[in-house]
């Protein structure tokens, strides 16, 4: 790769991989897990976790706060809003505006 | 004793300044806050609260650290519905780490108790208001422009 990776570039490769979508659906479940607790739940080798970790880290998927020596995981659902923003509100924009309309049509002709 | 962290983390192509200035300067803070915005003196011991566009107060608090541009803290009691308020006092600290071009922003809010009402609520509302953050600080086209070459993290 001669280019580094672009915040998106990132973000895809990150939750095109189903280990690290599983991962985000445990964080989702119980936020701010250690690297021992997420391993409980996965038939993976710890290295292989923290690699998949690491990924999301730098998607940003994942962020970590660290309390004393431990590191706690936490789902980051930023950049999942901002792919909302990018690639669904505007298409969903005008069909949730064309059922407004109709909701308003049909109400009104109720009253 | 139990409790409840969320935990959001924000890149911007930003200064630490011109953050700090959209974190606390109510007309920034309209601009993406969905038309609220914090009142306060942003000093250690200032009371702080969080005002709606109809003027009514969505939470309040006090401010426990406050140093520019890096780090805020301050107790959040919650206004705005009754079994949010019930909940108590809630901490949110926001800490900004410049990183060659860009500004990293960490939001944590925590609650002394689980599961929390406001922290489901404000779980819904912080990666809306960081979107949108991060789409005022970059010039407004954020969601297509292309994104900060990071390595790693």
């Amino acid at each position: 790769m001669t280019e580094p990776l672009q915040d998106s570039d990132l973000l895809f490769k990150a939750l095109a991989d189903p280990n690290r979508r599983m991962l985000l659906d445990l964080l989702h479940a119980h936020d701010g897990r250690t690297l021992n607790e997420l391993c409980e739940h996965l038939d993976m080798t710890r290295q292989g976790v923290t690699q998949h970790l690491d990924l999301l880290e730098a998607a940003n998927l994942v962020a970590i706060l660290r309390r004393g020596r431990e590191k706690l995981h936490f789902l980051n659902p930023v950049p999942l809003q901002e792919i909302y923003g990018r690639w669904i509100s505007k298409f969903e924009k005008p069909r949730l505006k064309a059922l407004d309309q109709l909701k308003r049509k049909l109400e009104d002709n109720h009253g | 004793m139990a409790r409840s962290t969320f935990l959001y983390v924000t890149y911007i192509r930003t200064t630490p300044e011109k953050l700090w200035s959209a974190l606390t300067e109510p007309e920034f803070m309209k601009e993406y806050w969905f038309g609220m915005h914090g009142e306060s003196r942003w000093i250690a011991g200032s009371p702080w609260k969080l005002v709606a566009s109809d003027g009514k107060i969505a939470a309040d608090g006090e401010i426990v650290e406050s140093d520019p541009p890096k780090r805020l803290v301050f107790k959040w009691q919650d206004r705005s519905k009754p079994e949010m308020e019930a909940e108590g006092i809630s901490l949110c600290t926001m800490d900004l780490v410049a990183e060659s071009a860009v500004v990293k922003l960490s939001i944590t809010h925590t609650i002394e108790c689980e599961p929390s009402k406001l922290l489901t609520a404000v779980s819904g509302g912080w990666p809306k208001v960081l979107s949108n953050l991060k789409t005022f600080l970059e010039t407004g086209s954020a969601a297509i422009a292309p994104a900060v070459p990071r390595t790693g993290g």
